[in-house]
């Protein structure tokens, strides 16, 4: 042994474990730690290789993606001819196609909407929000339905796609967000009838599955009303979405009203404050806030079933495509169909999720209980 | 010096209990009308459209045939065995889907947390890919791209020659009882009760003695064993149907429909992926200090996994996936899409446009949904009072 003390000159620098960086020392330490998962690696990486190489060949490289005809189809690959040649139909449904202007900036106002809405440095939020809630909707409605203002009058049988699946997703949107806070505060009313009427309405729409809700929308509805009321099917479908997700909106913000200190209402009241005034400028704008990603949440759910409405017979994305493969120059390419109705609903939720989850980030700054 | 009461009170719009009264009368009265109104509109549709109402409909003739019926039924059979019928289907695919959802959300959820960087990612993929997809996208995709692109039954798929994959199912090698079989299910069920019993036993035994018994190998021994030995003494009285192919089509062996399949698949891969995060986020929940603190008392590894880690991460995980498994039943109602004879195709939809009788009908379907629902909160309001964390 050396006496440390007799050591008087560097000692030379060697170069650190090769094990411990760089790429090697990265499989090592993450996939190769122990043989048993070293073992794993080798069979996952076999199961990518099995499933994924196949998938790629077919969805990309022997794939046929131009032409407007089944003559383009080489049959090797997927064919997506198959979407191209519809995607009009795709996108706009039976929309008359000099009219499609009107849906064209119904889509522009709402991407600006919601990107004014999700950039934090843009100014007037409250007042933009509140022009997505009110005046949009309005604004949307005239132009999409017509007969008014000099603009030919658009049916919503001839709605469809892309444009009938956005429809539905922000009518029910902006339809439930409201009942369903009104429903909240009035389960946690202190009058026994308001709260009792607020939770069997709540209980009884989380109970039944939305399908039943859409057949009681298109069979029942109609028997509600006078027979000499037109009751357009579109109309019907939207009620039955509306009441149904704000069912579940008032349980994600009876969940934000119940993480509100009750300290909060109390000085509010202290402060000689009505009842309105303290939910309205004390406690729905931290309860909303907190649960903002519940109610995103709740949105994709929203979004992901709007395509239950083909169930009933309404032309939205899913059902335009499913129509599509009925049609018999082009049989048998439901693979392709379904896969790209896959894509687009994926993209469309996908993001939302992560801007929830991106939000859920920003805004954990005040409440820490 | 007295005032009058009134004035201390000020003006009577303006007592808080007068107010509530108001509110709620207006609201009971609104609705009272709401309901007045519908039922009138109602009697009068009905009326205009010769439909009688009552229930009187479910005890006549329903003159149609169901693919998959898990009890007798013909066309002579009634529209309440329709009922049934379809009752049945939603509870055996759902059963299915809760099962296999349950089993690949854990091994995903699991998966997430593993060390192994590729296995994690591969886990989240799958979570990401498979629940930002709508289910009914996926059932139509599992059926129509899928299970329909099959081969006929003359080129059939098959594994050992004695399980076959085509265009019209699976055709499974079904097996037969022979007299005396009934011996074995009952043999299990008391193996069932004795292990119940051996548990609670051996856990009083702990507690009084601190002596543990090694009761995960007796039970399964019992869980096991004693079926196995009872269909061994009597003889062994089962028989199997293999399927043949004869002619275009299987004969014999149990045919599982595609419809069942496709539905089945969407419904266990979708749900697993919101199982996965329920279970991911309950072992996270555990605090780290716990498994720190049962290291530091030098409990073993599958010591802490089984009496720190999964007790307490199954209180955070217990009720969201109980509310997930009613997702799935409710979800289930979407086998309508691919004409899967489940409760709301059969019931809502069938025997519906056949009768007219809409109101009776879909009030029948939902209320079933309603109870399952009620009946499963319920038992999950007692499981949270029991797990509940008992604080000082």
């Amino acid at each position: 042994m050396v006496d440390p003390k007799s050591v008087t000159e560097m000692v030379a620098q060697r170069r650190p474990p090769d094990l411990r960086r760089g790429a090697l020392g990265w499989l090592h330490a993450n996939l190769f730690n122990t043989p048993l998962n070293g073992a794993v690696t080798v069979v996952t990486v076999a199961l990518l290789a099995v499933l994924l190489w196949p998938a790629l060949q077919w969805a990309v490289l022997q794939a046929d993606w131009v032409g407007d005809t089944r003559a383009a189809c080489s049959g090797e690959g997927a064919c997506w001819v198959f979407i191209s040649a519809r995607f009009e139909s795709i996108v706009y449904g039976f929309y008359p196609e000099t009219q499609r202007w009107r849906v064209n900036l119904v889509f522009v106002l709402l991407a600006l909407l919601i990107a004014w809405l999700i950039m934090p440095r843009l100014p007037a939020k409250r007042w933009v929000g509140l022009f997505a809630l009110v005046g949009f909707p309005v604004l949307a409605f005239f132009l999409l339905v017509g007969g008014s203002f000099g603009l030919e009058h658009v049916p919503t049988r001839r709605w469809g796609g892309v444009m009938l699946t956005l429809t539905i997703a922000v009518v029910g949107i902006v339809g439930s967000l409201p009942i369903g806070v009104v429903l909240a505060l009035g389960r946690r009313s202190q009058m026994p009838l308001v709260r009792g009427f607020c939770v069997v309405f709540i209980e009884f729409w989380r109970g039944v599955p939305l399908i039943t809700v859409l057949f009681m929308a298109s069979v029942m509805l109609p028997l509600f009303v006078p027979t000499q009321v037109e009751f357009d099917k579109l109309l019907r479908a939207l009620v039955g979405i509306m009441f149904f997700w704000s069912a579940y909106m008032a349980e994600v913000v009876r969940g934000g009203l119940q993480a509100i200190p009750s300290g909060q209402e109390e000085a509010a009241k202290a402060m000689g404050m009505g009842y309105w005034q303290r939910m309205g400028l004390i406690v729905l704008p931290q309860a909303l806030k907190l649960v903002i990603p519940g109610i995103v949440n709740t949105f994709i759910a929203l979004f992901k079933d709007t395509s239950l409405v083909l169930i009933i017979g309404l032309f939205d994305l899913l059902a335009i495509i499913r129509a599509g493969l009925t049609d018999s120059e082009w049989l048998g390419f439901a693979t392709e169909g379904y896969v790209f109705a896959a894509l687009v609903f994926w993209v469309f939720c996908f993001s939302m999720s992560r801007y929830s989850q991106h939000l859920e980030r920003r805004l954990h700054t005040g409440h820490r209980h | 010096m007295l005032r009058s009461s009134s004035r201390e009170r000020g003006p009577l719009w303006r007592d808080p209990t007068f107010r509530a009264l108001l509110v709620q009368g207006i609201l009971l009265l609104a609705l009272g009308a709401f309901i007045a109104l519908v039922v009138s509109n109602t009697m009068a549709n009905l009326e205009e459209r010769g439909i009688t109402t009552g229930f009187g409909f479910l005890q006549e003739r329903a003159g149609f045939s169901i693919p998959q019926t898990l009890i007798e039924y013909s066309g002579d059979s009634t529209y309440a065995r329709t009922f049934v019928v379809g009752l049945l289907n939603t509870l055996l695919v759902s059963a299915m889907g809760i099962v296999a959802a349950t089993l690949i959300g854990f091994a995903v959820g699991i998966a997430r947390l593993s060390p192994n960087w590729l296995l994690a990612r591969l886990a989240t993929a799958y979570v990401e890919i498979f629940r930002n997809i709508p289910l009914l996208v996926q059932i139509l995709f599992w059926y129509f791209a899928v299970l329909q692109a099959l081969p006929s039954p003359r080129d059939s798929h098959s594994l050992f020659d004695v399980i076959y994959l085509n265009v019209r199912g699976v055709v499974l090698p079904d097996p037969q009882a022979l007299p005396g079989f009934s011996a074995t299910p009952l043999a299990l069920l008391a193996a069932v009760i004795a292990t119940w019993w051996l548990v609670r036993f051996a856990k009083r035994r702990q507690a009084r003695t601190g002596h543990t018994l090694p009761v995960f190998k007796l039970s399964a021994l019992l869980l096991i064993g004693l079926p196995l030995a009872t269909f061994v003494v009597t003889g062994m009285p089962l028989t199997w149907s293999i399927p043949t192919l004869t002619g275009f089509n299987f004969q014999g062996g149990l045919t599982v429909l595609p419809e069942l399949m496709a539905l089945w698949l969407a419904l266990s891969i979708y749900t697993a992926s919101f199982i996965a995060e329920i279970v991911r986020s309950g072992i996270q929940s555990v605090p780290q200090g716990q498994v720190e603190a049962a290291k530091a008392l030098s409990l073993p590894g599958g010591i802490i996994l089984r009496k720190v880690v999964i007790p307490q991460a199954m209180r955070v995980i217990v009720p969201q996936l109980t509310s997930q498994h009613l997702n799935l039943i409710k979800n289930s109602s979407l086998a309508t899409a691919i004409g899967y004879p489940d409760l709301v195709a059969v019931f809502s939809g069938t025997a519906l446009n056949q009768t007219g009788q809409a109101i009776e009908i879909v009030a029948m379907t939902m209320a079933v949904y309603l109870l399952i629902n009620l009946v499963v909160s319920l038992l999950m309001n007692l499981y949270n009072a029991r797990t509940l964390l008992k604080e000082r």
